[in-house]
């Protein structure tokens, strides 16, 4: 094997942009391994575990480009090394199309955009802070896409967000659908009265995807980022932007979605609930729903228990899941499972989260790597054994790497993986759609299919979710067509493909 | 409430700082979006960052006090 590099002094690119790169030439004949990316901390590590380090990185920066190719021979690792750059080439004309440069910092693009209102911030964690406080310091709405913001830094946000009535969104926000615009990961969806606040990514999507199915719309989908209503942030975001839906007057139904909030924190929220005078339905994922009843606000029992009581609020009329249990009973009853073992591999961890939760009071020992109350942590979470939920977005799977609803790679291995295994008898998984993520998702999970069919020799029994709208990118319908052609069972909602999996397995 | 409540109103314009797919998406809806080449501060040198951070903190400090005469 011979390692070739290529610095790029004073180049930058966006850490995602360099993942995709690096992972798709990776799959190129002869190439063994490839780092693209920024001379970082973690960079430099991840070069040194898999001896590609060369002297030459020694004194290089954060903005400095490393591209470094490990390949069967000289010549194929150098042709890799071009490769990388035809495609960062062609990815920097696709992002700066205009004939004017674009702006190099925030305080430029304000001078050339002083009407924006919001900025999207999904630079590394260490800086986004900064550019937060900037953009909310300038009278800006903030969306923060970044992770890594130390919960201090968030409260210092959030603080001075709530002074300036200014959306601080995030950290580690990924969907928000603001005055019909969808930001960062969210669906093409229907406007209308329904108003979210969620400290749940994928649950949004889950939940505004089917308030659109259902033929109802959505008047704003605020994320607040998963730590809102921890005890240190005590809701300072989910407050500010319910009391805003309470006065708008396009908002008539109210929809809370998070995990169960820190026990201070539940008190003033619920207070502030009772103020609203508009209809809310919380869903606390995991919590008792009897809690939230007394109160007097609607439960949901899952997402899209939640789309469906917001929807019967909405427009008064009794509204049922898409795919009723005697058509998904019947479903389960045409096949066989030809082992016993269940695997779910998720890009969205909320719908993991709901997996696990539906599915454990019923069959009984789940593993997982990111386990709710009653399941187990997997002891390798490389190595699935037993019924299996698996969250490919969690860090352990994306350190150095995109995010699975974006970059299919990985999932598709472990696809390959787990149809080998003799043990398993259905293999679950979720497409996501919508803005941000991969174009063609279910082609890539068909492709997955047809490897794991042709190497293990066995076929196992599929089924998927899909969450987003016909009015996405990639079209709702034209992913399902994909994905039945090649033998999966197709549901709507993440509830619907879970009850079809309970069936199975108790018939098995 | 009505400074966030008469945003709901409003067009949204979008600067980008980061993942260039995210203003080329909302550029395909036709939303308005400033995508930004953004770059480490200070050619990411941590040293001079610090530095950096102090001066822009004594900056607000002065610009509130300006702002509270």
């Amino acid at each position: 094997m011979v390692v070739c590099h290529l610095i790029r002094k004073q180049t930058y690119f966006d850490s995602v942009t360099l993942m995709l790169i690096g992972s798709q030439v990776k799959k190129l004949d002869g190439i063994e391994n490839a780092v693209v990316g920024m001379c970082t901390d973690y960079n430099i590590d991840s070069l040194k575990r898999l001896n590609m380090y060369q002297p030459e990185f020694d004194g290089l920066t954060p903005n400095d480009l490393i591209i470094c190719i490990m390949g069967k021979d000289k010549a194929t690792a150098e042709s890799g090394i071009a490769e990388v750059e035809k495609r960062l080439k062609s990815r920097k004309q696709a992002s700066g199309a205009s004939a004017e440069l674009p702006p190099a910092t925030q305080e430029e693009a304000a001078r050339r955009l002083p009407e924006a209102n919001v900025v999207l911030i999904s630079v590394p964690g260490e800086y986004a802070a900064r550019e937060a406080a900037q953009a909310l310091n300038n009278g800006r709405h903030v969306m923060l896409f970044s992770d890594n913001v130390s919960i201090e830094e968030e409260l210092e946000l959030k603080t001075l967000g709530v002074s300036k009535e200014l959306l601080v969104m995030g950290p580690d926000c990924g969907t928000a659908i603001i005055n019909g615009t969808p930001l960062a990961f969210a669906n093409a969806v229907r406007s209308g009265d329904i108003g979210l606040v969620a400290a749940s990514g994928t649950g949004l999507q889950e939940v505004t995807s089917t308030i659109h199915r259902l033929g109802c719309g959505i008047s704003q989908a605020i994320g607040v980022g998963g730590r809102d209503l921890s005890e240190k942030i005590g809701g300072r975001m989910t407050i500010m932007a319910t009391r805003a839906l309470a006065a708008d007057p396009a908002t008539r139904v109210i929809v809370m979605i998070s995990k169960p909030p820190a026990e201070k924190v539940l008190k003033p929220l619920f207070a502030e609930f009772k103020n609203i005078g508009k209809p809310v339905v919380v869903y606390f994922i995991g919590a008792d729903p009897k809690m939230i009843e007394e109160q007097g606000f609607v439960a949901a029992r899952n997402l899209e228990d939640a789309a469906i009581q917001a929807c019967r609020l909405s427009n008064k009329k009794q509204h049922n899941p898409e795919m009723a249990d005697s058509e998904i009973k019947k479903l389960a009853d045409k096949v066989k499972l030809p082992a016993a073992s269940l695997r779910g591999l998720y890009s969205g961890g909320t719908l993991c989260d709901e997996a696990q939760r539906l599915l454990q009071p019923v069959i009984g020992e789940i593993f997982s790597n990111t386990p709710v109350k009653g399941c187990k942590e997997m002891p390798d979470v490389y190595k699935s054994s037993g019924h299996c939920i698996i969250d490919l977005g969690d860090d352990n799977f994306t350190r150095g790497k995109a995010h699975p609803m974006i970059d299919p790679d990985y999932r598709s291995e472990r696809l390959v993986q787990e149809f080998a295994d003799p043990s398993v008898g259905i293999i679950c998984f979720d497409v996501v759609l919508g803005y941000g993520s991969h174009p063609d998702m279910a082609g890539e999970m068909v492709g997955a299919i047809e490897r794991g069919r042709k190497k293990s020799g066995r076929n196992p029994v599929l089924a998927a979710c899909i969450c987003g709208t016909e009015e996405d990118p990639q079209g709702w319908q034209q992913q399902k067509a994909r994905l039945a052609e090649a033998g999966v069972s197709v549901f709507p909602t993440n509830v619907a493909m879970v009850k079809f999996v309970q069936h199975c397995l108790e018939r098995k | 409430m009505s400074k966030l409540v008469s945003f709901f109103g409003q067009k949204v314009k979008v600067i980008n700082l980061g993942i260039p797919s995210f203003a080329e998406d909302l550029k395909k809806q036709g939303v308005e979006v400033m995508h930004t080449e953004w770059r480490p501060p200070a050619g990411g040198n941590k040293k001079i960052q610090a530095l950096l951070a102090k001066v822009e903190a004594w900056q607000s400090k002065v610009k509130a006090g300006k702002g509270a005469r």
